[in-house]
């Protein structure tokens, strides 16, 4: 009891000393706080007591200039130009409908413009100012500041607004910017106070929307002392904001807008990209649209034309839409067949113009058949049975493995909006997304890139470039920031045999440069540019056996919807790469007729960088293209430039 | 070693026991509630209604409340203290799962008559539990990992739940109460050597893997941050309130503007002009002098419960004063140090003055809880 009695003791007085401690600290804060109040209360009160009384300090919040952004070559896609503004202060103005009517009794505003910025008024915190009008001119800012008296509240400024001078041609890749929405600030949970701002402008698609944050800089501030009319007396404080960095991205404006021009007409899409460095060169999808509509506000009519268009022109096709490859693919499945060595190059396989399998006819495109093909005469003239065969020998999991190691079913990192995955079917993906069982014919159909196989064109330019190089190239879009140049690398060698590599470039250049090879008449003639490349064309129909008896629909006699997507890729030159290019026409027909022809010209403009040479075509066609040159060296985008507005 | 176990020379029974409360204590609190009584009746621009009268009515209940739990023996709380934890922190789940969200994301129960925060409650049943439990522990025990454990869990237990809610500040406060009365009860002074190491350890690594490779937060979460450490970053936000706040404040000079000659309009830019930014009309009103007198008193009233926690043997009861007390201090701390642009601005009221029922019958039972180990401590 003793001990006891001694422990407790000691544990008191371990207590007792602990309190005193944390008493003393309390006391010491308890002086801080004291400190603090005196230093508000006594040493700035003078300052404070005049700013409480004779005039008010007000903060404003000083928006960023937001980055710039420009081609590869310097070439300015998307500026800021200056933009005189009208702006209202609530809780300066008092009696807001009064102000406004004075105002527009000075400048002209029509109804819906003092309907829209009352209601904005109404909605926002009295502190904020609010953009009345915009776009308005010099003799309209001088009128309303000789008025000044009469309109307390309301100041005329300067702000920027977003100008994209290539307008269409980049609406795809860049995309546009517009005024935050609820939707966007549910969306983002950003707690920027730039956000906060009535009408303030982020991106909302594309580059503008992927990039935002770095584009959009942060707000600085300023402490100004007001008078009662919320006019600024005097700067009392600056905080400085920091600009947006300017993008630079990979992309030639020139070669965009000569893919733009070529494309136009159709719906269709493609892909530039350079082989040495995964740069891409040129984006193009088409119809487009013109992005400066979206800036000010898109009118209602302008809007639903844009919707209900059945080309889809609001779609970035290059990256969101996805597409069966077709015989593209037959690339893939022979990758796959070559480096499980189930085939050598030059072994052959029959094709009878059908493979039977399970009871079911597979036909080939050529319904009396190829006879004895190799894996080039196959490609070359694009059979369908050699792959059928090598598919069900190889089994679609190392085909599907394949087609992932060149860049197929994997969402690229590219900065723009909704880029696809596309889809590479494996047995376990059609469990879980279908709850079925793989058969024996999905295989088949895969094998030359129909059924569940989708690809987008970046994909399938992607592709190619790993076949014309060998090594593992990354898309890039964005080549500096703010100067800094963004990684980029050459990509690592590809884990494939470089031999079998090398055959299938063989027979690519077959599929281009022999006779008989289904490109053939798309080639180019210039030894040193010659191009490498493969036909697609996947249909977006089951042909029935009845059809078949009869003959099968001719693609001209079928509505549009219904027609078979053309498409082609290719690289050039062939002994040295320098370009690869993927061309999707939708519901074009044939790729070696609609899409081929486009994908050469994209190539030798590219190589060329301009408008090539006519020996660059066959002979016949150098008329043909002459005329066709002219044409589109005339096709400028469609951008709403300042003389239209004053206009 | 407990209560009991002294030689229990005169205890006051009965009604006497009023005569025994530490009166001091009591006229220190009520001066404090009638500053409240007064700014409200001031803020609401020289009127009882709608805050200085129900936030009397409210006094009176707890003065009453305070009184009845004085006169409850100390032995009575004591055996109740795990049941009162218990209890709230079912309370606080409750919430979680069905409470109503006020504007600021404290919720709430409706009881009818009253909206209970659990939060509130929660500040001081931990205080309780934790001063049972070192009561219970053989004080050799006390700085073995397992039984440092324990209460580390009883105290991050119920603030998990409030930083559901979410309340930061309210969580922070429980932490800092808890730890507080850790280090009181005598725990080895390693263990909060390590914690605050190790916490600065991890808000230096945190910022440090900003804009790496590594980085271990949100872009978006880095810049909630910074706003919430500089708000003037955010200047039509929270930077706007904490700027009209320092204004109202400095513009009161030594001896401020007088009673209810305070600019009002200004301050109609403070949304909470009469809960947690209060302390800025008392002092843009009565000035520095005013303001340092209610600092004064405050200061009085820990004062009061330190020595009265010294001079009592008994150790739960005077954990359980210390713990109130500190609970007390980061109250009016925390608030001025916000209102003055010293901290970042956390929900937190100024204890007896803001308008609030949560807040003020908690505090005045709190203080019933100081009053009942006062009256029957060990003599």
């Amino acid at each position: 009891m003793k001990r006891k009695n001694a422990d407790h003791e000691a544990n008191q007085s371990l207590m007792s000393r602990r309190a005193l401690v944390v008493g003393g600290l309390q006391f010491v804060l308890v002086g801080g706080l004291a400190a603090r109040m005196r230093h508000l209360q006594i040493n700035e009160a003078d300052q404070f007591r005049t700013l409480a009384e004779e005039n008010r300090i007000k903060f404003k919040l000083i928006p960023p200039a937001r980055g710039e952004v420009f081609d590869r070559n310097g070439v300015q896609l998307a500026q800021n130009v200056p933009n005189y503004q009208i702006k209202m202060v609530r809780e300066d103005t008092r009696d807001v409908e009064a102000v406004i009517a004075r105002l527009s009794q000075i400048i002209d505003l029509d109804e819906e413009t003092i309907e829209r910025a009352v209601a904005l008024i109404k909605r926002s915190a009295p502190f904020h100012p609010i953009t009345i009008t915009d776009n308005v001119t010099w003799e309209d800012i001088s009128r309303v500041s000789v008025n000044a008296p009469a309109l307390p509240g309301v100041t005329p400024e300067v702000g920027l607004s977003r100008v994209y001078p290539l307008g269409s041609d980049f609406a795809h890749i860049l995309g546009y910017v517009g005024p935050v929405s609820d939707y966007d600030m549910k969306r983002i949970d950003d707690p920027d106070p730039l956000l906060r701002i009535p009408r303030f402008q982020i991106g909302k698609v594309g580059v503008e929307a992927k990039e935002e944050i770095r584009l959009r800089g942060s707000a600085g501030s300023k402490q100004v002392e007001v008078n009662a009319a919320g006019r600024e007396m005097r700067e009392l404080g600056r905080r400085e904001g920091k600009p947006g960095a300017n993008i630079q991205l990979t992309i030639d404006s020139k070669l965009q807008n000569y893919l733009q021009a070529r494309l136009d007409g159709e719906s269709a899409s493609a892909v530039v990209i350079d082989c040495e460095t995964g740069d891409l060169v040129a984006i193009g999808s088409a119809p487009t649209y013109d992005p400066n509509l979206f800036v000010s506000g898109i009118s209602v009519a302008d809007y639903r034309e844009l919707t209900e268009n059945k080309f889809r022109p609001l779609a970035s096709k290059a990256v969101q839409g996805t597409y069966p490859p077709g015989s593209i693919f037959k690339m893939i499945t022979a990758m796959a067949a070559l480096e499980d060595g189930i085939i050598g190059p030059d072994d052959t396989v029959r094709c009878n113009g059908h493979l039977e399998v399970a009871d079911r006819k597979f036909h080939c495109w050529k319904r009396s058949g190829h006879g004895s093909v190799d894996l080039k005469n196959s490609l070359k003239r694009s059979c369908d049975v050699y792959y059928y065969d090598l598919a069900l020998k190889v089994g679609i999991e190392k085909i599907s493995t394949m087609a992932n190691v060149f860049g197929l079913g994997v969402r690229h990192n590219v900065e723009m909006s909704a880029v696809a995955r596309g889809l590479t079917p494996t047995k376990a993906w059609k469990k879980r997304v279908h709850d079925k069982d793989w058969v024996i014919g999905d295989t088949v159909n895969a094998s030359i890139g129909q059924g569940d196989m989708l690809a987008s064109p970046l994909q399938l330019a992607v592709m190619t470039a790993r076949l014309a190089t060998g090594r593992e190239v990354t898309p890039r879009l964005v080549k500096s920031v703010d100067g800094i140049e963004q990684a980029s690398d050459a990509g690592t060698p590809l884990k494939v045999d470089q031999n079998n590599l090398k055959k299938m470039r063989q027979a690519m250049f077959a599929v281009v440069n022999d006779r008989g090879g289904t490109a053939n008449k798309s080639r180019i003639t210039i030894d040193k540019m010659r191009m490498a490349g493969k036909t697609g064309t996947s249909q977006v129909r089951n042909i029935s056996a009845a059809e078949r008896r009869t003959g099968v629909v001719r693609n001209e006699d079928l509505p549009w919807e219904r027609r078979d997507h053309a498409l082609f890729v290719d690289f050039a030159p062939a002994d040295n790469p320098k370009y690869a290019v993927a061309v999707i026409v939708e519901h074009g027909g044939g790729g070696s007729t609609a899409a081929a022809p486009i994908a050469r010209d994209i190539t030798l403009q590219a190589l060329y960088d301009g408008p090539p040479p006519l020996e660059a075509y066959p002979s016949k066609d150098r008329g043909r293209i002459r005329s066709q040159q002219k044409r589109l060296a005339k096709m400028r985008p469609m951008a709403k430039t300042r003389d239209d507005d004053k206009a | 070693m407990s209560y009991l176990e002294y030689t229990v020379k005169s205890t006051p029974t009965g009604l006497r026991k009023i005569l025994f409360l530490n009166w001091p204590l009591t006229v220190l609190l009520s001066s404090v509630a009638c500053v409240g009584f007064l700014m409200l009746y001031s803020v609401a621009g020289g009127s009882f209604k709608p805050w200085a009268e129900p936030q009397m009515k409210r006094f009176a209940v707890g003065l009453v409340l305070m009184v009845a739990i004085g006169m409850t023996p100390i032995w009575f709380w004591r055996s109740i203290a795990l049941f009162c934890y218990g209890i709230t922190v079912i309370l606080l789940i409750a919430v979680d799962l069905f409470g109503e969200e006020g504007k600021g994301a404290q919720r709430w129960i409706d009881l009818g008559f009253m909206r209970l925060q659990p939060s509130e409650l929660m500040k001081i049943t931990l205080v309780m539990f934790l001063a049972a439990y070192y009561d219970w522990l053989p004080p050799e025990k006390k700085s073995r990992p397992l039984w440092v454990l324990l209460p580390i869990a009883i105290i991050l237990l119920p603030t998990a739940l409030v930083i559901q809610q979410p309340a930061l500040g309210t969580s922070l406060l429980l932490v800092m109460a808890g730890g507080g009365i850790m280090f009181l009860a005598g725990v080895h002074w390693a263990y909060f050597a390590a914690v605050i190491t190790s916490g600065v350890g991890l808000i230096v690594t945190v910022f440090q893997s900003r804009e790496t490779s590594w980085q271990l937060l949100n872009n978006y979460q880095y810049r909630r941050i910074d706003t919430f450490i500089d708000p003037s970053a955010d200047p039509l936000g929270a930077g706007y309130h904490i700027t009209q706040s320092k204004i109202a404040l400095g513009s009161g000079g030594w001896t401020g503007r007088g009673f209810m000659q305070g600019p009002q309009s200004r301050l109609n830019f403070l949304p909470e002009k009469h809960t947690d930014f209060i302390f800025t009309t008392l002092a843009e009103e009565f000035g520095f002098v005013g303001g340092i007198s209610l600092l004064a008193i405050y200061l009085l009233v820990i004062f009061f419960c330190i020595a009265s926690a010294l001079a009592n043997r008994d150790r739960f009861s005077s954990l359980l004063i210390l713990g109130i007390a500190l609970n007390f201090f980061l109250f009016f701390s925390v608030n001025m140090a916000m209102v003055m642009g010293l901290i970042p601005v956390v929900g937190v009221p100024l204890p007896l003055v803001s308008y609030g029922g949560s807040a003020m019958l908690v505090l005045m039972l709190a203080f019933g809880l100081v009053q009942s180990a006062h009256v029957h401590r060990p003599r």
